[in-house]
């Protein structure tokens, strides 16, 4: 298993070089003087020649290149245009809101998806199973914010004063704060990566109110999740379905189902011991495979629910050409993606010896 | 030994080519059937669109009230007023007339992306798979950094350099689906090329380029119609989310993201805006899906249930 992740890390290597490649490449292939792309009208000559000096524009590629890596391993992330402040202080800011709605679509689109796929698959053609695949087919057609709108419509004004209403946009209710983590613990001089952690929990609306206690704001937190969540977790929960439901039904017929059978072991130990564990396996790789639509999925989704997340966040800055901000959120959301199917990567190996043995 | 007789007795057994036989289980296919329906529907309205819509989709209607309901006579609206089935938008304009329009944007934006990412993709893979050796090991790698973003961030990065527009977006859409396509080429190619018929070619002194386009090509087809029609799908997905960001096809384009997102605001007041054109995204990318699988399940029944959806 060691062997195995070792193996795993050193093959990342080479990606994360293009990784880093792709982002450094986002700002240098902009068509035109790239100071007049992102001052805009305050590009006098002065200004761009002290604006080259400040970004090292003037140096060779290879040289701006190595300093760029230089600078990311250092979690340096350049400074906004618009905002005039550290990229990274943003990331902490807005990443939170994007990892929580990832993580609480991933779980609800694989609890009912995989739930949906089992009972489809155990009553073949019921009307359990024709519905989950109708919805399961038109489910991955759906364009996500479509979806999000959809729902928006339904729960918040046709459900309106129902106890079944749900809030339609943002990350809490009006009377709602946070508490500043950095400030309640009296950490003023923070630096580098402490920084960005401090940060980080203090902006996560669930981190931040369980850390505090504060209940309330977490149930507010969990109740403006749902409609994103869902509709993010809405296509994955489809195709999970029909991946479960397709594997579980030849699994059922294999010999080894039939010996647990034949054993006497009861019909829901042999679903849950002994079909489910190879059932799981290209399950896993399926929702391996989904993580880059659940970001995808985050991204577009936080439009519709104005969410400050990372991906209202990287649709303004293209708008507004803040390339360092393009350029850092391409780059955080390629390394969590990187890491998920790392993660998703290792678990597999873990389900399945031979893989490791490969 | 009777029955071996019977067998021999070729009389009686009809011949069928493959490729026949595909055709056959294609239309036998429920789900493909459904989806042919649903993209002929489509086409149709596509290529008649001037002749059905009853507006036109730019130009400014008078006489109306912006983001105004349906109106529908045989509902009960009032036969003195105009009828729109699917209301006025934002802009005053009649949205069915758009919505009818946008089939041909949607058509033409799946079908070109798909086109330049074979083109691409295909050429890639399959000079990887036949030439080997470390031009495969470099062009794969390159292949694997363009798989570590999600797609429709890395299409949003590409937008971001390229500039805003449909022409940009579609090019954005197009390059990150190159690595898929060329993926499945250079696995197919890489199986096809140890076969028989390919030996066969290599030791009659056929040259290389003839056995790749002569015999590895038209035999590594079936796997890349089946992807490039799901493709189409996702491409049309894409496009769609790029319009509605803003960072894709631009007013007053009849194009169905666009139109959502240009009046996602007015959710609540004037749903008829939102849910039409999200309708026309959801039916055309089901379409093709559906005949996606069917052309998986009648061209290569050993790819059915497989991860290449």
């Amino acid at each position: 298993m060691l062997r195995f992740m070792a193996r795993r890390l050193v093959l990342l290597i080479p990606v994360a070089i293009g990784i880093l490649l792709v982002t450094f490449l986002i700002v240098r292939l902009i068509p035109g003087d790239p100071c007049v792309a992102m001052l805009g009208e305050r590009a006098t000559p002065t200004k761009c020649e002290e604006f080259k000096e400040r970004y090292g524009l003037n140096d060779n590629v290879f040289v701006q290149f190595v300093r760029y890596i230089g600078n990311m391993a250092q979690g340096d992330f350049g400074e906004s245009i618009r905002f005039s402040r550290p990229v990274s202080d943003i990331i902490a800011e807005r990443l939170p809101m994007t990892i929580e709605l990832t993580l609480f679509a991933m779980l609800f689109s694989t609890t009912v998806g995989i739930f949906l796929g089992i009972i489809s698959a155990l009553k073949p053609n019921s009307f359990t199973d024709t519905l989950t695949m109708v919805v399961a087919n038109v489910g991955v057609s759906m364009p996500v914010f479509w979806l999000g709108l959809m729902l928006a419509y339904f729960f918040a004004l046709v459900m309106k004063d129902t106890p079944l209403f749900i809030p339609p946009s943002g990350r809490l209710g009006a009377s709602v704060t946070l508490v500043n983590l950095a400030k309640q613990w009296g950490l003023t001089e923070l630096t580098g990566i402490s920084k960005f952690a401090v940060y980080f929990l203090s902006n996560s609306a669930i981190a931040n109110s369980i850390i505090t206690g504060n209940w309330a704001t977490l149930k507010d937190a969990l109740w403006h999740l749902i409609l994103p969540s869902v509709a993010v977790g809405t296509i994955p929960l489809a195709i999970i379905a029909r991946m479960t439901r397709s594997t579980l039904v030849e699994v059922m017929q294999q010999d080894y189902v039939r010996t647990a059978r034949a054993k006497g072991v009861n019909e829901r130990k042999v679903v849950s011991r002994h079909a489910m564990r190879n059932v799981m396996i290209p399950v896993i790789t399926i929702i391996g495979i989904e993580t880059g639509a659940l970001l995808s999925g985050a991204v577009l989704t936080e439009t519709v629910f104005a969410l400050p997340g990372v991906g209202t966040m990287l649709v303004q800055s293209i708008l507004s050409r803040d390339y360092p901000v393009v350029q850092g959120f391409t780059l955080i959301i390629a390394i969590i993606f990187v890491l998920i199917n790392l993660f998703v990567d290792v678990s597999y190996a873990y389900l399945d010896p031979r893989v490791r043995l490969e | 030994m009777t029955s071996n007789v019977a067998i021999l007795d070729v009389s009686n057994i009809k011949y069928t080519s493959p490729g026949r036989e595909a055709v056959r289980r294609l239309f036998h296919h429920r789900s493909a059937i459904l989806g042919m329906i649903i993209l002929g529907f489509l086409l149709i309205l596509a290529i008649f669109a001037k002749q059905i819509a009853p507006y036109d989709p730019i130009q400014l209607l008078r006489d109306v009230d912006r983001r105004e309901p349906p109106c529908i006579h045989l509902l009960g609206c009032a036969a003195d007023q105009p009828q729109h089935l699917f209301g006025i938008d934002g802009n005053s304009r009649d949205l069915l007339s758009r919505v009818i329009y946008g089939s041909r944007l949607s058509l033409q934006v799946g079908l070109s992306t798909v086109s330049f990412a074979i083109l691409i993709g295909g050429v890639i893979g399959a000079i990887a798979g036949f030439v080997g050796g470390w031009l495969d090991d470099l062009l794969m790698r390159i292949m694997d950094v363009l798989m570590a973003f999600p797609s429709l961030l890395l299409a949003i990065a590409i937008v971001s350099f390229l500039g805003t527009g449909l022409i940009n977006a579609l090019l954005a859409i197009g390059i990150v689906s190159i690595p898929r396509f060329a993926r499945l080429v250079r696995s197919t190619v890489i199986s096809v090329k140890e076969l028989e018929y390919v030996v066969a070619a290599r030791s009659i002194g056929a040259n290389q380029g003839r056995i790749l386009f002569g015999h590895i090509i038209p035999n590594s087809l079936t796997p890349l119609i089946v992807q490039a029609t799901l493709g189409i799908a996702t491409a049309i997905l894409d496009a769609a989310a790029l319009s509605f960001l803003g960072l894709g096809a631009e007013p007053p384009r009849p194009e169905w993201g666009l139109m959502l997102g240009e009046e996602r605001n007015s959710i609540f007041n004037a749903p008829h805006l939102v849910f039409f054109p999200g309708v026309a995204i959801m039916l055309t990318v089901l379409g093709f899906n559906l005949l996606g699988d069917g052309l998986r399940d009648a061209l290569d029944p050993r790819l059915r249930g497989t991860a290449a959806g």
